[in-house]
């Protein structure tokens, strides 16, 4: 008969507590919670515009209660990071060869952040 | 020197007489040459011959002794006592797999899993001895080098939080073994495995948490060959879409 | 004891929720801070001046045929990324049960906040 009794561990429900690498993980996919109330919000502001004057500026209104300043700063914050881990993680989906080796990391983040940049600028010109 | 002392904690389970595992810890004479593979041995040598772990090479080529140094998935024979020093060293059976015994695993799974991809070159057609050698240039070797380094030491699959959640996940390092094959200008198996990649345990099980990149001890990118395979898989179900078979 | 079934492989459908998922990410990762800072922190602050986001403005080009397709994409694909994620992200936590009825409401969420959106623009032009 077999003396074997393999032991098997659970995984604890807050496993991506214990280690700071699940956590970041974890905060980078939780970002998409503050940016989806975000689009509601913008999705919101535009049913208010299809109903008017009155409407519209009682939606801008709203967005100047502290909560909701508190709200987007937080959001901002939490885009900023997932802009941060997509441009980190992006070059592992490029498989470009330039003279026989891969592609440097480096160059494809460096290009990101200047359009990056430029996209910002872009959003800035377009609202002033 | 020699009267400085470590502390070396280790998660014994010896199924004869556990029920579950119980932590046990050692003091031996510190040393900065010393890696957590031969502390191992210190310790079953000099004061508990029944402790049980893996290793044969103790160079990082063998991938036998992995296991979990404070709660990271490393090779005990590539980090060191001096690493730690003055701080105690915990070490426990590697992560995400059933516990043999003390820090021996069980590695079926992973085997099976490594098997299952069918990892060697299937041609396109026999070719004779006569024919010569299959010519491969070293821009069509880069393509794929790197994800055969592999070791088959398990890490990756320690550190991987979905394999965790569900042990149908076919995993990072036999997902980079279906990279490096369907990459080799010599195979002409993709289509074969490109079966077990399109599955919802194949690459679509991965959410990239990219942690096997960050313990492989031989840079393998396991997550770089998932996202690449993931794009695969996308053109693939196209293909699949305007002709399926 | 050797398997003689042979395996059946299952093609999963993830690659088109990928791929919107991908589109999304990139697209927030691009534009969603710099608009989060100027419709949610600078306008409602005052900083940018009094004209920003004036309704009149807003209108006209919510209503022109190129800024109701921007305004369609900057709010309606970022969803297919988030909750995507959400979705993924509810596995992460344990919510192990229900699976088919989670992407059910995880896309379905997505879906009918893109119509919304996009009947909303359609009945303004
Ligand atoms: S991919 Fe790296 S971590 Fe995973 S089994 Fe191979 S060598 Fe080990
Ligand atoms: S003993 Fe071979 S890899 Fe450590």
């Amino acid at each position: 008969m077999s003396k074997r009794k393999p032991y098997i561990r659970d995984l604890p429900v807050d496993w991506w507590m214990k280690q700071l690498f699940y956590t970041k993980y974890m905060i980078r996919e939780g970002s998409s919670v503050l940016v989806t109330i975000y689009a509601l919000v913008l999705a919101w502001g535009l049913f208010r515009l299809s109903q008017g004057e009155v409407a519209f500026n009682a939606w801008l209104g709203s967005l100047q209660s502290p909560l909701a300043i508190i709200f987007h700063l937080c959001a901002f914050i939490l885009a900023l990071y997932h802009t941060i881990t997509w441009f980190s993680l992006s070059p592992k989906l490029v498989d470009i060869q330039v003279g026989g080796k891969g592609l440097d990391e480096r160059i494809i983040i460096a290009v990101e952040y200047i359009v990056f940049a430029i996209a910002t600028v872009i959003c800035f010109l377009v609202v002033i | 020197m020699t009267d400085n002392i470590i502390e070396i904690g280790i998660l014994r389970y010896r199924p004869e007489e556990d029920d579950k595992p119980v932590m046990q810890t050692y003091e031996i004479p510190y040393n900065d040459e010393m890696s957590i593979l031969e502390a191992l041995h210190y310790i079953k040598d000099h004061l508990d011959s029944t402790v049980s772990f893996r290793w044969s090479c103790r160079m990082a080529i063998c991938g036998s002794c992995g296991m979990m140094v404070n709660g990271i998935p490393k090779l005990g024979c590539k980090v060191f006592l001096r690493d730690y020093y003055p701080k105690k060293v915990t070490l426990e059976p590697l992560a995400n797999f059933p516990i043999e015994r003390d820090l021996v695993v069980v590695m079926d799974d992973f085997i099976k899993k490594l098997e299952a991809i069918k990892p060697h070159i299937i041609s396109k057609k026999k070719k004779c001895l006569t024919e010569g050698t299959h010519k491969q240039t070293p821009a069509e070797m880069e393509k794929y080098q790197q994800f055969a380094m592999c070791i088959n030491c398990g890490l990756c699959y320690a550190a991987c939080p979905q394999y965790a959640l569900d042990k149908k996940f076919t995993g990072p390092a036999a997902l980079a073994l279906i990279a490096r094959y369907n990459r080799d200008n010599r195979d002409a198996g993709a289509a074969q495995r490109m079966e077990i990649v399109n599955q919802e345990e194949g690459v679509w099980g991965c959410t990239f948490v990219g942690y096997c990149s960050v313990v492989c001890p031989k840079d393998v990118d396991p997550a770089a060959a998932i996202q690449l395979l993931k794009i695969d898989s996308a053109k693939d179900y196209l293909i699949g879409m305007f002709k399926p078979d | 004891m050797a398997e003689t079934f042979e395996k059946v492989y299952k093609r999963s459908h993830e690659p088109i929720f990928w791929g919107l998922f991908g589109a999304g990410g990139m697209l927030t990762a691009f534009i969603s801070p710099a608009m989060i800072l100027i419709t949610g922190v600078l306008v409602p602050l005052g900083l940018l001046g009094h004209e920003t986001l004036s309704y009149e403005k807003v209108h006209v080009f919510a209503t022109s045929w190129y800024g109701a397709i921007v305004l369609f994409i900057l709010i309606a694909l970022p969803l297919w990324h988030t909750l995507h994620r959400i979705f993924h992200g509810l596995h992460d936590l344990g919510f192990h049960k229900g699976r088919d009825i989670q992407q059910v409401f995880c896309y379905g969420f997505a879906f009918a906040v893109s119509v919304f959106v996009g009947t909303i623009l359609l009945q303004m032009a």
